[in-house]
């Protein structure tokens, strides 16, 4: 059962992932990437993280995409850009993929085997990754809401119309 | 149960994959997006790497990084926004001059 799901959820996202360089509307492609990142969740909850995974569709399929979302229809290139032209760029992009594919798979195959995923894993619970927020990495936490409040200020004076323009 | 070893597959193909669309992509938004793409491969291989040692202090870990990919994105996407005001574009192509 756990390992259909693997490969629905694989598949979906791979094919999201195409689906998003195939388009040429940038709208499309930002919704191919909920898509996309929401497969992810789902394989976050596969690997026994289910704080990770409502996390990641909370955040990633939901607050990212809708400020991405917010920015296409702001910029509202109408029909956008189409994708590279010149023949030469696409197989050079290509062929700079697949070469970064193959080193990586070489390297994970010298790799020292990795346990598989057992059964004691699934599913930690949140209660424990909070005391651990809240214990061991309080400091990063407390620092991390300061960066936030930092991101969002700089934002916020970054995008502000100045008077005479 | 699932091998590790296919989360990481899956992670290393998401990889390229983001890397093929940051380079046939022209413009700025859709690049990011291959980079968000990038940044989940990422966090995929770290998670599977956590869940077969049973290492749970990296769902936290991976919790901050996802917080900081967020603060990330407000700042890129102003700064896109910003350019388009000065130059009336974002393609990529169009954006080749060092000083405003």
């Amino acid at each position: 059962m756990a390992i259909l799901l693997f490969f629905l959820f694989a598949a979906l996202a791979v094919g999201s992932v195409l689906g998003m360089i195939i388009s040429r509307n940038q709208a499309y492609s930002a919704l191919f990437l909920v898509l996309a990142f929401a497969c992810l969740g789902g394989l976050y909850g596969l690997l026994g993280a289910p704080f990770m995974a409502v996390v990641q569709i909370i955040i990633y399929a939901g607050a990212i995409m809708v400020l991405f979302i917010f920015v296409i229809m702001m910029i509202n290139l109408g029909e956008g850009i189409s994708p590279e032209k010149k023949k030469w760029t696409i197989a050079a992009a290509v062929f700079m993929g697949l070469i970064l594919l193959a080193e990586i798979v070489f390297a994970i195959k010298g790799a020292p085997a990795v346990p598989m995923i057992g059964q004691e894993m699934a599913g930690t619970s949140p209660i424990e990754i909070g005391r651990l927020l809240f214990t061991k990495y309080l400091y990063p936490f407390e620092i991390t809401s300061i960066l936030i409040i930092a991101a969002l200020v700089g934002a916020v004076v970054l995008v502000k119309k100045r008077d005479g323009e | 149960m699932i091998p590790p070893g296919y989360f990481f597959i899956l992670s290393v193909v998401l990889f390229s994959l983001g890397i093929i669309a940051f380079f046939l992509k022209r413009d700025l938004i859709t690049q990011f997006m291959a980079i968000e793409i990038m940044l989940n491969a990422a966090n995929l291989a770290f998670l599977a790497l956590a869940g077969s040692s049973n290492f749970l202090d990296a769902q936290v870990i991976v919790f901050f990084i996802i917080t900081v990919a967020a603060a990330e994105a407000a700042i890129g996407l102003a700064i896109v926004l910003l350019i388009f005001r000065k130059k009336k574009t974002i393609k990529t192509e169009t954006l080749n001059s060092m000083k405003g």
